[in-house]
């Protein structure tokens, strides 16, 4: 290929978009032929990310000098403009608040993973970037945070744009001390 | 000036990782782990009772305190690994070595590593290793002569 593809930058260390978009592909279609079914696909999906995401959650804090949030507007900021910028490379945008100020929407302009993708029509209810859900939910919740991440709408599927929606469930607690209550 | 001992605290309060350098005679295995109990205990409560009486709102941390002889000096990251340096008093604020201990060696060694389960005790001989040498590196690592 001879057109002149973004690079995700890691300390110096660069890896191909492109690369990265197929490899992901790759599993995913991997995953199609395993179970056969787009909703096992999804939780698979889904169970990856968090488990990528309990571990991305501590590479990110080792590498932005970031504190305590105070509030969940200060997350979502943080969540589009640091944690996506660091893996992905992108900027969401950040709206759609509901008025308690619990739920947000992140729009992606473009999504990496999804540069070369065309989704069969025998796969209309595969959410195929569904891994970026877990990784949210997996990250969040090693901060002390339980949230809900689900896709509204997917551009693969033909809507305008793609977004991701984040629900705040609740705070979670430190661990109790053994034979304490 | 000395490094006692470390401490490092998974979030479920496990503690992952013991270490100790100088000091009196290493305790026994059971002792240690009783010991690590009480020390989680002392950095749980030491840190409801720092909010609690804290005069100004928002969240408060404690990061060492100081006996006639030691200090112990704490840091816990937003995701609540703890870690915990006894050194003796006249070692400064800390809070970056510990840090970068964090930064550079827990997260590089043990979270980057995929066939380690993190919420249980360390046995990465590579992540004692580089520990020890990052330690031993440190201007106060010794003990006064």
């Amino acid at each position: 290929m001879s057109r002149q593809t973004p690079r995700v930058s890691v300390e110096g260390r660069k890896f191909s978009s492109e690369v990265f978009a197929l490899t992901y592909g790759a599993l995913v279609a991997q995953l199609l032929k395993d179970y056969e079914n787009d909703d096992d696909v999804n939780k698979q999906l889904d169970k990856m990310g968090y488990s990528m995401g309990v571990r991305m959650i501590e590479d990110f804090l080792a590498r932005n000098n970031i504190g305590r949030c105070h509030d969940f507007r200060d997350t979502a900021d943080i969540i589009a403009k640091n944690g996506f910028k660091t893996f992905l490379g992108i900027t969401p945008n950040v709206t759609n608040w509901s008025t308690d100020g619990k739920e947000f929407s992140l729009i992606l302009d473009n999504n990496p993973l999804t540069e070369f993708v065309e989704l069969p029509e025998n796969h209309s209810s595969l959410s195929f970037s569904n891994i970026l859900c877990g990784a949210l939910r997996g990250a969040l919740e090693m901060v002390q945070m339980e949230v809900e991440v689900w896709f509204v709408q997917d551009s693969l599927k033909g809507d305008d744009t793609t977004e991701i929606r984040l629900k705040f469930i609740k705070k979670l607690e430190d661990a109790l001390p053994d034979g304490e209550d | 000036m000395a490094i006692y001992d470390f401490y490092i605290f998974h979030r479920e309060g496990t503690c992952i990782y013991y270490c100790q350098w100088h000091g009196k005679k290493p305790p026994s295995p059971s002792v240690t782990e009783h010991n690590c109990k009480l020390m989680y205990g002392l950095l749980y409560s030491l840190k409801s009772f720092v909010l609690r009486i804290s005069p100004t709102d928002g969240k408060d941390q404690f990061s060492s305190y100081r006996t006639s002889k030691y200090k112990l000096n704490y840091y816990e990251t937003p995701s609540g690994i703890k870690f915990v340096m006894t050194t003796d008093l006249g070692v400064g604020n800390i809070k970056d070595i510990m840090k970068s201990i964090y930064r550079k060696i827990y997260v590089e060694y043990l979270v980057k590593n995929p066939f380690i389960d993190v919420s249980k005790p360390v046995s990465s001989e590579l992540f004692v290793s580089k520990l020890d040498a990052y330690v031993k590196e440190l201007p106060f690592f010794e003990p006064k002569q």
